[in-house]
């Protein structure tokens, strides 16, 4: 089983796959049903300016990195139990392409 | 691109009516039916999960009966475009008033729409300049909500919530090929493109 966050993730695909499965909720630049993802890489959990966040998300302390995003993307109930996504990505290419791309998305 | 009168499929207003009209009816007939509360709650007063992933498609249908209020309100859209457009955004408010009727049954209290100025802002309104602009960010919008709503499915504790998930799944890939139609788009290649 391939590394989640191993070298060689594609950004290009994950951009792909952000625009197949991500789209309905997120975007980029603006907050939608989903916070907007523009620097979240880095960033602490429920700090997207203006998004109505839920109180588990907002408290959760959790820094976005490879490590916790793949895990939030494996099983979100799991990673902050109490928040509103209910979308996972099981794949663990499909997360590594995902967060490779969210990682460009500055 | 230009989008031609013959490029669109208007689909029968009876066939059309009728279909969401079932889908309507069954989906709130079942989200107020005791035994899907029954199944899904188990005595627990309300299962929040469930409920957070409703309010989260409720958004998405705020949104896209908003999208599709910004396009009629564009002055870009040609007649018979714009009479779809309506009964597309027609459809999304049966969505929304289904979605909010199963929270508020649920226990909960159903998310509220932003304001227009809000969802122009988000979807980039500003950037529209031609009908197929317009079309193209309604096609965008329902191939999300399609994925959005096929993606939640496994997550719904109450499998009678998963069920309508999926039907709602179905109408907006109908709304998405009827678009991509009218843009002189292929169909898919291969099978199951959607959810992927």
């Amino acid at each position: 089983m391939q590394a989640p966050f191993s070298f060689g993730a594609d950004a290009a695909r994950g951009k792909q796959l952000y625009e197949s499965r991500c789209i309905g909720c997120h975007s980029i630049e603006e907050n939608r049903a989903g916070p907007a993802h523009k620097g979240v890489f880095g960033r602490k959990a429920g700090l997207s300016k203006g998004f109505d966040y839920s109180p588990a998300v907002k408290s959760s302390k959790l820094i976005w990195n490879e490590r916790t995003l793949d895990r939030w993307l494996a099983n979100p109930e799991a990673t902050i139990p109490g928040n509103k996504m209910g979308f996972a990505v099981p794949d663990a290419v499909d997360r590594a392409d995902l967060i490779e791309y969210l990682r460009t998305a500055k | 691109m230009e989008v031609t009168k013959k490029q669109l499929i208007v689909p029968g207003r009876r066939g059309f009516l009728s279909g969401t009209g079932k889908l309507s009816a069954v989906a709130v007939a079942m989200l107020a039916g005791k035994e899907v509360l029954a199944a899904s709650h188990a005595g627990a007063p309300m299962d929040s999960k469930d409920v957070d992933i409703l309010n989260v498609a409720l958004g998405l249908e705020w949104e896209g009966i908003n999208a599709y209020t910004l396009g009629a309100q564009s002055g870009l859209l040609q007649k018979p475009v714009l009479d779809t457009a309506v009964r597309f955004q027609a459809d999304h408010k049966e969505h929304a008033d289904t979605l909010a009727g199963a929270i508020r049954k649920m226990g909960g209290k159903p998310v509220e729409p932003k304001s227009l100025a809000d969802y122009a802002k988000a979807l980039k309104a500003d950037t529209l300049k031609s009908q197929a602009d317009v079309l193209n960010l309604a096609a965008r919008l329902e191939l999300g909500a399609t994925n959005a709503y096929l993606g939640v499915i496994p997550a719904f504790r109450a499998p009678a919530l998963a069920q309508v998930a999926a039907r709602l799944a179905a109408d907006e890939v109908m709304h998405w090929t009827i678009l991509n139609n009218a843009l002189g788009r292929p169909l898919p290649a291969g099978g199951m493109p959607f959810g992927a």
